[in-house]
C-alpha cells in the first residue's frame, strides 16, 4: 500500500520510512510562524519557562499582520514585544511594518518550499499545503514548545481526495470552489483530516487559487488542506527536482467529486460558513460594506478579478468598498497595474497590507444591524464586530459586483 | 487559578449545555486578542451566547457540549479565557482539533463523549475522571469517555504543557 503526501511528509519529519494514519508521531519542523496576536503569548510562555532561545533562528519567522500599523497603544506594546524578541534573538525573519503582510502570503511569497513541515500559530496556516507542504495551525504554548525544541507530536490524519473535474467557467473562481465543498461536508466534514485536493480540475488552477482553497480547509475542520507539487508549483516556490507526491495506491479515508464546469457563484450565508447557497438562491440582500481581501482572497489574482468588475463603474451609494492587498508585494503590483486606482477612482478605500476587518480588529468593524459581503474566510456570529451585524462569503468577482451594485449579485453578467 | 496546581485528575461540577459548533469567535470574540491577562480574557467568556457567563459559573463547573467544540481559529485565548472563568473541564461529542491540543497544553481537561450532551442534564452536578475515563452522573450513573494517549495524560497531569516543558528543561539544564 502507498502513502498519500501528508503520509509522506510526517514520515519524512519523524525519521520513518513508511507512517499509517492513526499513528502518533514526532515530527521535525522546517518552518515556524508567528503573528502579532498569538505570538506575545507564546513569548510570555516562553518566559514562565524560563527559556527562550529559538531551536534554530533560520527556521523561525515572525510577522506583524493582524493590526499594522498598530492602532492602539495596547498593539504597540505587542509589537514591540515581538521587535525585541527578534532583536535579542537575531532573527532575520522579522517582518517590521513595511515589510508586511497577511502572515500566510508572506509565507508562500518566500519561505515555504514542497515537503516542508510547516506550523504556523494561526488556524489558516493550512493555506500552505496549496504548495506541497504539510502545514497546520497550533496554539501558542504549543508554538512556544515548538521553538525551544524544534520537534511537536502529530496524530497521522486520514485523508479526503477532493477530485475536481473540468474547468471552471467564466465568472467562477475558486472560493466558489471551496464554500461548495464546505457547504456539502459541513463545518466538521474534514474534522481531523486531510484534505488532498487532485484532478485536472486543480491542476488547471493557479498557485494563487490553490492557496485559497487550501485556505479554508479548516472550515470544515481539516488539519491541512494540501495540493500535490506540479510545475506550477515548482516555478511559484523556485525549487527543482522530484517533490514528494501522494502514490497512486495510496489510502483514502473517503473520495468527493466536482465537476467544476457545472459550478455558479457560492455564498456563504451567516453565520455558519457551511450555511452555503448558490448566488441565484440567494435573494435580496443590501450590503452596507463591501470587504476585498485576507488569506483567503487578497492576491493578486484576486485583484485582478475584482478590478476587472468595477473597472469604469462605482461603488452604488449606500455601500463602502474596502481593498486590502494580501501583502507588500501584491500591493505594488497592483498599483503598477492600475488596480488600486481603479478601486479608488470607482469610490472604495485601499488599505495597506494585513488582515484588516476580517476578524474584527480595525479598518471596517460593523456596527448593529450591518452587513457585510466580504471574500475572507469566516462568517461566525460578531466575527467583524457587533454580534447583531452579518457577513455573507463570496469570491472577489462577487464581492465587487456587490460593490457595484449595493446588494449580492452574480457576478458573470459583467464578465462576459 | 495557580499554574502549578498540578495533578488535575478529577474535575467536580455543574453542567452548563452548548450546541453544537461552538466557535472560537463565540467563545472569545476577536477584539479581545489584544489582551494577554488571562483574568482579564475570562471576563469575556462566552459573553455573545451567554451574558455574564464568566460571573455566573463556579470554579469547577463543566461545559457540555455537542459536536466540533472549539472550530475556529487557533486562539489559545479562547480556552485561556474558560479556563480562567473558572471552567473545569469541557465535555464534547467532538473538538475541532486545535482547540483540543490547545485546551490540553494549557491545562484545561477537554473530554470526548459521545452521549454525555444527551444524557446529562443543565446545572446537574456531574464528575470526571481523567485517568479512569468515565463520567458519574448526578444518580451515579456512568459514561464512559475517550481515554487520552499516556503522553497527553502526562501533560495533563503536569497542569499543562508549559509545566511539562519546564520539567524537562530543568532536567536537561541539570545533566
Amino acid at each position: 500500500m502507498g502513502m498519500t503526501i501528508s503520509e509522506k511528509i510526517l514520515a519524512k519529519a519523524s525519521g520513518k520510512q513508511k507512517v499509517e494514519a492513526g499513528e502518533y508521531i514526532v515530527g521535525k519542523i522546517d518552518l515556524a510562524m508567528i503573528h502579532d496576536l498569538t505570538g506575545p503569548l507564546t513569548l510570555n510562555v516562553m518566559k514562565e519557562v524560563g527559556y527562550d532561545k529559538p531551536w534554530d533562528p533560520e527556521k523561525v519567522v515572525i510577522i506583524l499582520d493582524h493590526q499594522v500599523p498598530a492602532n492602539s497603544t495596547v498593539t504597540a506594546e505587542l509589537h514591540k514585544q515581538l521587535r525585541s524578541y527578534a532583536r535579542k534573538h537575531g532573527l532575520k525573519n522579522f517582518h517590521e511594518v513595511g515589510r508586511q503582510g497577511v502572515c500566510h502570503q508572506i509565507l508562500a511569497e518566500s519561505y515555504v518550499k514542497p515537503g516542508m513541515l510547516v506550523v504556523g500559530a494561526d488556524s489558516h496556516t493550512c493555506s500552505l499545503g496549496a504548495l506541497g507542504a504539510f502545514a497546520t495551525g497550533i496554539g501558542s504554548t504549543e508554538m512556544a514548545s515548538v521553538i525551544l525544541t524544534g520537534e511537536m507530536w502529530f496524530r497521522v490524519p486520514e485523508t479526503i481526495k477532493f477530485e475536481l473535474k473540468n474547468r471552471l467557467s467564466k465568472g467562477v473562481s475558486a472560493k466558489d470552489i471551496i464554500l461548495k465543498i464546505i457547504g456539502d461536508m459541513g463545518v466538521d466534514g474534514a474534522l481531523y483530516r486531510a484534505a488532498e485536493f487532485v484532478g485536472d480540475g486543480i491542476e488547471s488552477l493557479s498557485v494563487d487559487s490553490r492557496l485559497t482553497i487550501c485556505n479554508m480547509a479548516i472550515e470544515m475542520g481539516g488539519k491541512t488542506g494540501i495540493v500535490n507539487p506540479d510545475k506550477k508549483t515548482l516555478e511559484y516556490t523556485g525549487t527543482k527536482g522530484a517533490p514528494l507526491r501522494s502514490d497512486p495506491d495510496a489510502e483514502y479515508a473517503s473520495h468527493y467529486e466536482m465537476d467544476l464546469s457545472k459550478l455558479e457563484p457560492q455564498v456563504a450565508m451567516p453565520h455558519s460558513v457551511d450555511n452555503v447557497k448558490p448566488v441565484s438562491e440567494v435573494g435580496e440582500v443590501e450590503a452596507d460594506q463591501v470587504f476585498i481581501g485576507s488569506c483567503t482572497n487578497g492576491r493578486l489574482e484576486d485583484l485582478e478579478a475584482a478590478a476587472s468588475v468595477i473597472r469604469g463603474r462605482k461603488v452604488k451609494d449606500g455601500t463602502r468598498l474596502i481593498v486590502i492587498p494580501a501583502s507588500q508585494r501584491i500591493y505594488l503590483e497592483a498599483e503598477r497595474r492600475g488596480y488600486i486606482r481603479e478601486f479608488i477612482e470607482a469610490g472604495g478605500v485601499v488599505c495597506n497590507p494585513n488582515c484588516g476587518p476580517c476578524l474584527g480588529g480595525h479598518m471596517g468593524i460593523l456596527a448593529d444591524g450591518e452587513t457585510c459581503v466580504s471574500t475572507s474566510n469566516r462568517n461566525f456570529l460578531g466575527r467583524m464586530g457587533s454580534t447583531a451585524s452579518k457577513v455573507y462569503l463570496v469570491s472577489p468577482e462577487t464581492a465587487a459586483a456587490t460593490a457595484v451594485e449595493g446588494k449580492i449579485t452574480d457576478p458573470r453578467k459583467y464578465l462576459r | 487559578m495557580d499554574a502549578s496546581s498540578n495533578r488535575i485528575m478529577e474535575v467536580k461540577g455543574r453542567a452548563w449545555l452548548f450546541g453544537d459548533d461552538i466557535d472560537t469567535d463565540v467563545i472569545l470574540p476577536g477584539k479581545y486578542l489584544v489582551l494577554t491577562d488571562p483574568n482579564e480574557l475570562a471576563k469575556h467568556a462566552l459573553e455573545g451566547l451567554v451574558s455574564g457567563f464568566s460571573s455566573k459559573i463556579s470554579k469547577g463547573d463543566i461545559i457540555v457540549a455537542g459536536k466540533n467544540f472549539g472550530c475556529g481559529s487557533s486562539r489559545e485565548h479562547a480556552p485561556l479565557a474558560l479556563k480562567y472563568a473558572g471552567v473545569g473541564a469541557v465535555v464534547a461529542k467532538s473538538f475541532s482539533r486545535i482547540f483540543f491540543r490547545n485546551a490540553v497544553n494549557i491545562g484545561l481537561p477537554v473530554v470526548i463523549s459521545k452521549e454525555a450532551r444527551d444524557l446529562i442534564k443543565e446545572g446537574e452536578k456531574i464528575s470526571i475522571d481523567l485517568e479512569g475515563g468515565f463520567i458519574t452522573k448526578e444518580d451515579g450513573g456512568r459514561l464512559v469517555v475517550d481515554k487520552y494517549p499516556e503522553f497527553l495524560l502526562e501533560i495533563l497531569k503536569d497542569g499543562g504543557l508549559l509545566q511539562n516543558l519546564k520539567r524537562r528543561f530543568d532536567k536537561e539544564a541539570k545533566t
